[in-house]
């Protein structure tokens, strides 16, 4: 902390200064506690609306989602299910690919590679989701799902949860290799010292001790996958399919989403509420998984120095 | 601290200042600038994707008569377009559908009052794959046993008994389109009764590649999708009860394609009627559209239709 | 080379443990690891190559100057470009301090208790919203609440919330990693917490700040839904000419074109993702030249 000797004005003047940039900066974390407030306001507020006329029951219970069908019907698990499966997936395909290109990064790559490589594979975090549905839906599942997977259809989740991983990977690239980079040397050279390969330090003494970067861009990772839209929108169909398959198109709650609040239904209905019950559902959903997956990061976080 | 080649910070900056170069430039627009005695003001529409293109056309011409008028449409979605049509935020409303009770309540709640216009006709199309050579006519009622909910149909020939014994593969509008409210209340008779197992795009031209692809497959689109793709896909005449017909221009235009030519609309708020801009826009609306509605695949509206819907729009003028 | 000289190789190198490979399984790993490394890049070239085979035969002068039309040939993207460079200068300057305020208080300056713990759960949670979610918040808040109107400073606010997220964890990422030894060296010679922080702490973690802001823009420059939710048009006949202006934006046009039925406009879509990745490469380059030339190894 500040050392307290002498009381020369200028000291007094830059206390007073960092305590107003303190509040400040203060001010700035609190805009993030402003928009969770805002978010949940504005989605409890006809979340509640739309629970009067469905029963929660039937919302968390019921295997058919056909809001704007005649007959509605208003079950989410449909929808749930598949935003689980294709989360899931597509961080099963982030987590391995950005940790891979992270550690060859960070340990294996000459720094010219690096330097070129690093923000090459930014680029792909830059191409707009609807470029990559399209491209899913009219490369990946015609020319490769297709001919390999027979039964997969012209919507299906696995493809969407491929393209999926691979918009994201760079986000855990990016941070497991920041993170990777900032170990120190010393430790590094340590284990060298002792005979050990570039295999082994990299997975024994680098990996763990980045191990709360590489988790912050996991986390991150899977954050993003369970909230994409526009590329589940676009290549996993817009038909909600209760089924653990991946080659059936399945539609998740972000789709649909997308699908009722740019269409026609009118601002106000029953089916347009769904909306934000839908919404409402999600945040609680990523809530629980950020509350447990921070307790379980927390446990295995090194600092060195 | 590494020091990267001397060149890059130089190269940086030239290419920051170039784009803010663009963003500020003023040197040729297509609005806001005064070049002396134009017509000026603002107008502002929103709503239907499906509608958009006829509005972006006739914009697109009126700007070039007046450069002066700032136009801008947006794709909210026929519902998110009339939620904003009744809070007063939009002059013009695109829409596929006719507004609903909840929308007229939203608008008489903020006082806003306005004028339904038909300016446009879509024939939805029911199309199949060019190698389907067994199918070239259906009824209301066969399409209406495919379609309806819980239908069990998953083979040609449970269609008709003369169809070939080949799987039916199914393709068809989203639920959220005013294309699927349509199609449910013309063919099954109501909005949004439907089977659900079919591939649903809200995006036609997916559809189009999913028949194109697919010798087994029936799906329904926009007229103008089946246009653009005529040389991958093969439509399918209807039977409305007076035979079999086909969607052409002429069809449509008559009415005889029926039951699924279907009306598209645009509204106009009463108050913007004291803005200048909107009431020259929409009388270039009401002059041309018919002519431009062909560019962008859909079919303009009967004589007798166009003829009423210029006078409702005259006499709306006049009423403010 | 022959399978008999190629095996010799790799022979000599596993025997005398040359580059610390000893091993079959070191070998293989490094290839795995460039596999991960490949998918990425491969899928970006792929990507790429398509994407230039179509459109760039379509990038023309008169492309860059015109309004949107419904002929593919006349179709220009002028008014897109324009709204978005406004729509990402205005994200960036506003993300910027916010976000690293945020995480510099959180990391710095918050005592550890549990209304930390909550923002951190909070700042996680909110990378998981989906966009249109945000779309909806700006439309109340930001255009209909704050009075903004549907303008590039309602929709720049919105996206400086999706955001935020990003930048925030890979700055307090970026600063966990300063050792403390600097930290404690700068107290040692008499500096207060903030000279601290502002004069060692930050312009130590200013490389991972970048990364943050990379992802962040790059995410941003590519939205569409929560754009078109709140407002943003996707034909305007004019360039926007301030923060308060109506506009449109160039993932929303090209949006746009790809719906279109004539299948040309495929091509036009394509010459404006070119346009759109060059935009994001100098907006980005600006970023990663900071961060090359100030990265550190401890």
């Amino acid at each position: 902390m500040a050392i307290t000797t002498g009381v020369s004005l200028t000291r007094r003047r830059t206390r007073r200064v960092e305590a107003l940039v303190r509040r400040l900066l203060l001010l700035c974390a609190v805009v993030s506690v402003a928009t969770t407030l805002g978010i949940i306001g504005s989605l409890l507020f006809e979340a509640i609306d739309f629970f009067r006329v469905v029963s929660p029951r039937e919302f968390f219970t019921g295997t058919s989602w056909g809001p704007t069908f005649k007959p509605a019907t208003f079950g989410v698990l449909p929808l749930a299910s598949a935003t689980v499966l294709i989360a899931l997936l597509g961080t099963a395909i982030a987590v391995p690919l950005g940790l891979g290109s992270a550690i060859f990064l960070s340990e294996y790559a000459r720094p010219r590679t690096r330097a070129l490589v690093k923000p090459a594979l930014e680029v792909l975090a830059g191409i707009p989701t609807v470029v990559f549905g399209f491209f899913g839906l009219t490369f990946l599942t015609p020319r490769i799902l297709q001919p390999l997977l027979p039964g997969t259809g012209v919507f299906n989740a696995l493809g969407a949860a491929i393209v999926i991983g691979i918009a994201v990977t760079p986000l855990v690239a990016s941070l497991a290799e920041d993170a990777m980079r900032a170990v120190p040397f010393g430790l590094r050279e340590a284990a060298y010292g002792l005979g050990a390969t570039r295999r082994t330090v990299s997975l024994r003494v680098v990996v763990p001790a980045a191990l709360s970067g590489i988790m912050a861009g996991v986390i991150l990772a899977l954050s993003r996958a369970i909230g994409e839209t526009m590329i589940v929108a676009i290549m996993a169909g817009q038909i909600p399919n209760l089924t653990l398959d991946p080659r059936q198109p399945m539609e998740t709650m972000t789709a649909f989403i997308v699908q009722m609040s740019l269409g026609d239904t009118p601002y106000g209905s029953i089916e347009y509420k769904t909306i934000f019950a839908i919404g409402t559902t999600l945040f609680a959903m990523t809530l629980v998984l950020n509350i447990a997956a921070l307790r379980f990061v927390r446990r295995f976080r090194e600092r060195y120095e | 601290m590494r020091m990267a080649p001397r060149w890059l910070g130089a190269a940086a900056l030239v290419v920051a200042l170039s784009l803010a170069a663009v963003a500020c430039g003023n040197t040729e627009e297509g609005g806001g600038g005064s070049t002396g005695g134009g017509l000026t003001g603002t107008v502002t529409g929103d709503g239907s994707s499906t509608v958009f293109p006829i509005t972006q056309a006739v914009a697109e011409e009126f700007t070039a008569e007046n450069p002066d008028v700032q136009v801008s449409v947006g794709i909210s979605g026929t519902g998110g377009g009339f939620e904003k049509f009744c809070n007063g935020e939009t002059d013009i409303q695109d829409a596929s559908r006719p507004i609903e009770q909840d929308e007229i309540d939203l608008c008489r709640k903020n006082g806003i009052e306005y004028v339904e216009l038909q300016v446009a006709l879509d024939g939805l199309s029911v199309v199949v794959n060019p190698a389907n050579d067994w199918a070239s006519c259906l009824t209301v009622d066969q399409l209406k046993a495919i379609w309806e909910p819980g239908s069990e149909i998953d083979n040609w020939s449970q269609v008709d008994p003369s169809f070939p014994d080949r799987p039916l593969t199914l393709y068809g509008a989203g639920t959220d389109s005013g294309t699927f409210d349509y199609f449910t209340a013309a063919i099954v008779g109501e909005e949004g009764a439907s089977r659900s197992d079919y591939t649903a795009s809200e995006d036609d031209n997916v559809l189009v590649q999913g028949v194109a692809g697919d010798e087994n497959a029936l799906g329904y689109f926009g007229y103008a999708y089946y246009v653009e793709n005529s040389d991958k896909l093969k439509v399918l005449a209807i039977d409305g009860g007076n035979g079999c017909v086909e969607p052409t221009p002429e069809t449509i235009n008559d009415g005889s394609y029926t039951p699924l030519s279907r009306p598209l609309f645009v509204y106009v708020k009463k108050a913007s009627l004291a803005n200048p801009a909107v009431v020259a826009f929409m009388d270039y609306y009401m002059a041309n559209s018919q002519a431009l509605v062909k560019d962008v695949g859909y079919i303009d509206v009967h004589p007798d239709t166009y003829a009423a819907e210029v006078k409702e729009w005259e006499d709306f003028k006049a009423s403010a | 080379m022959s399978a008999a000289t190629l095996a010799r190789t790799v022979g000599a190198s596993l025997a005398t443990g040359k580059r610390a490979e000893r091993s079959l399984g070191s070998l293989a790993f490094q290839l795995v690891l460039l596999v991960c490394l490949l998918v990425g890049l491969l899928t970006l070239a792929t990507l790429l190559v398509d994407v230039l085979r179509k459109g760039v035969g379509g990038l023309d002068a008169s492309f860059l100057t015109s309004l949107d039309s419904r002929f593919p040939e006349k179709a220009g993207i002028r008014p897109a470009l324009v709204g978005t460079l406004w729509l990402m200068g205005l994200t960036a300057v506003i993300s910027f301090p916010l976000g690293v305020g945020a995480a510099v208080y959180l990391e710095e300056f918050a005592p550890k208790n549990r209304f930390t713990s909550f923002l951190e759960v909070n700042v996680a949670n909110l990378a998981a919203v989906p966009s249109v979610i945000y779309g909806l918040l700006g439309l109340a808040v930001f255009v209909r609440g704050l009075q903004m109107g549907r303008s590039i400073m309602a929709g720049a606010m919105t996206l400086v919330l999706l955001i935020l997220p990003v930048i925030i964890v890979a700055t307090r990422e970026a600063l966990r990693a300063v050792p403390d030894s600097i930290r404690e060296g700068a107290y040692a010679v008499g500096a207060t917490q903030g000279q601290t922080v502002w004069h060692q702490t930050l312009p130590a973690a200013l490389p991972g700040t970048m990364t943050g802001m990379i992802l962040g823009l790059s995410r941003a420059i590519g939205e569409t839904a929560p754009l078109i939710t709140l407002g943003a048009l996707t034909f305007v006949n004019f360039v926007p000419r301030g923060p308060w202006d109506r506009f449109t934006a160039m993932p929303i046009q090209i949006f746009n074109w790809v719906s279109r039925p004539q299948s040309e406009f495929q091509n036009v879509a394509a010459s404006g993702i070119i346009l759109l990745l060059g935009v994001l490469l100098a907006m980005n380059g600006v970023a990663v030249y900071l961060r090359y030339r100030y990265e550190r190894r401890w």
